[in-house]
Formats: C-alpha cells, sequence, structure tokens
C-alpha cells in the first residue's frame, strides 16, 4: 500500500502549503484546503512532493538543513562566476555538453540533484536518461566523464544520498 | 531596529536587481540559446531571492509566505530551464560555434 503512504504525504504537504499561504485555521478556509489537496494528492497519485522519498531518519533532516547551506553558497558562487563572464569584455566561455553518472537511486533525489546542477557554477541539466546525465557547462574544464562526475556531481550527491538514497 | 531593516531589506533588493541585470546583460552577451539559458537561471533565481529576502526584511510579517514563494522559485526555475533546453536540443537548435564537445548528440548521433 506505498501509495496510500504516498498520497498521504503529498496531501500532508499540500495542506502545510496552504494553511502557510492562507496564514488562518478558521475552518472554512481548513475545509476548503483539505479538500482541494486531497483532490490533488489522488490526481496526481505518483507525482513528487518535497518528502516524498526523504528517509525518515534524524541524519536525512540534518544533512537535509547542511544541504541548503551548500547550495545557497554554490548558487551564490555561480552568480558572482556568470557576472564576472558577462562583464568580461571578451566573454571567456568554452562550453560543452559533457556526460555525467550518479548513484542516487530515488527519483526524488535524481530530481533534487538535476535541479542543483543546474543552480551551480556554470552548469545546466539538459537530458537525463536513467543514471546518466548530460549536463550543459559554460566553462567545460574537462569533457571526461568520469572527471566531470566527479566535479559536477560529487558535491550533491554525497548530502543527497543520506537524505533520499 | 525598524530603521535598520528597512536599509538592509534595500541592500538586499538593491543587490538582487543588480543580479538580474547581470542576467539581462548575459542573455544578450551569451552566444547562444544554452548559455542564454544559463545566464537567464542562475541570476533570475538568486535575484529573486535577494528580492524575497529584502522584503521580508522591511515587512517582517509577510515572512512566510515569501519563505514558500521562495521555495516554489527554486524548485520551479532550474525545472523549466531544464526543460527548455532539452526541448530545444531534441530540436537540434544549434550550439555556438566554441562548443568544445556535444556528448548527448554522439550518443544520439544518427537518430533524429
Amino acid at each position: 500500500m506505498a501509495w496510500v503512504r504516498d498520497t498521504g504525504i503529498l496531501f500532508v504537504t499540500l495542506l502545510l502549503f496552504w494553511l502557510m499561504l492562507a496564514g488562518s485555521l478558521a475552518s472554512d478556509v481548513l475545509i476548503t484546503g483539505a479538500l482541494v489537496s486531497l483532490a490533488i494528492a489522488l490526481l496526481f497519485r505518483d507525482g513528487l512532493s518535497f518528502f516524498t522519498e526523504l528517509r525518515p531518519t534524524l541524519a536525512a533532516i540534518t544533512t537535509g538543513f547542511r544541504y541548503y547551506g551548500y547550495f545557497l553558497r554554490e548558487l551564490v558562487r555561480s552568480n558572482f562566476r556568470l557576472a564576472a563572464i558577462v562583464l568580461s569584455p571578451s566573454l571567456p566561455i568554452e562550453p560543452a555538453i559533457v556526460k555525467v553518472r550518479t548513484r542516487l537511486k530515488s527519483r526524488m533525489g535524481r530530481l533534487m540533484l538535476a535541479n542543483s546542477i543546474t543552480l551551480t557554477p556554470g552548469t545546466l541539466t539538459v537530458e537525463m536518461e536513467g543514471e546518466w546525465l548530460y549536463v550543459h557547462w559554460v566553462n567545460a574544464e574537462t569533457t571526461d566523464t568520469e572527471e566531470a562526475t566527479a566535479r559536477i556531481v560529487a558535491g550533491f550527491e554525497s548530502y543527497l544520498e543520506v537524505m533520499y538514497g | 531596529m525598524a530603521e535598520f531593516l528597512d536599509i538592509l531589506g534595500g541592500l538586499l533588493m538593491a543587490a538582487g536587481a543588480a543580479f538580474l541585470l547581470f542576467g539581462g546583460i548575459g542573455l544578450v552577451r551569451m552566444p547562444d540559446l544554452y548559455n542564454r539559458i544559463q545566464a537567464g537561471t542562475k541570476t533570475t533565481t538568486l535575484g529573486t531571492l535577494l528580492v524575497l529576502a529584502g522584503v521580508a526584511c522591511i515587512e517582517p510579517s509577510w515572512g512566510w509566505k515569501l519563505l514558500l514563494i521562495g521555495l516554489f522559485l527554486l524548485f520551479t526555475n532550474p525545472l523549466s530551464s531544464q526543460v527548455l533546453a532539452r526541448a530545444a536540443h531534441r530540436n537540434k537548435v544549434p550550439m555556438a560555434a566554441s562548443t568544445k564537445v556535444d556528448r548527448l548528440a554522439q550518443d544520439h548521433g544518427g537518430e533524429s
């Protein structure tokens, strides 16, 4: 009965979002939110949500916070690097699409990895096929798969592995 | 205290606007669609997050809602960029001449 649990998780997440947005616990707000959340959760039964497949361990949660810290730092770095590229007159780019591999198995883990790659310095996930990701790299330092995996994927993977597996 | 938060909020919003400006410059200067998407995604994400953080400093009671908007952006911004890039590549949108290698085209060589 895995789908009951998944639907339940999606329902609770949606309801939580609704309540935070509405900012009120009045019964009409609560009932409307619950009905709509339930309908969406049932319609998108195998959809992903924030907490889908998150491992229910303390380590997963603390790693989650550290992951966001690391992620925000990378996002800021990526913005400064991009600003430096677009503002320099010679536009120093060396684009390439490289292939990288992930050890992550869960759907949510892979989704988060692809998203993280897109928001970090110079990389953009273009296509995903099973364990292979194709990544567009503005400043390709290497075109070798192993090398690229170590540089692009490894940082996030170690966090996401603990969170989602 | 409120004054300090107002100033901090204003500074954060200015920083966000600056990153958005760099993104705009990137859109004009980058040589091909894929590099443009790169410029667009990263700057709009951080730029908008900074603007939201600035608003949160000036109007702290909106904090929760702004946090939600921020989370929503973090999830949807990269996704839409990835889907755009993928659709472009499948439709064989040309890459800049300076592109070193395209492993995706190599792996799907010949088929169209």
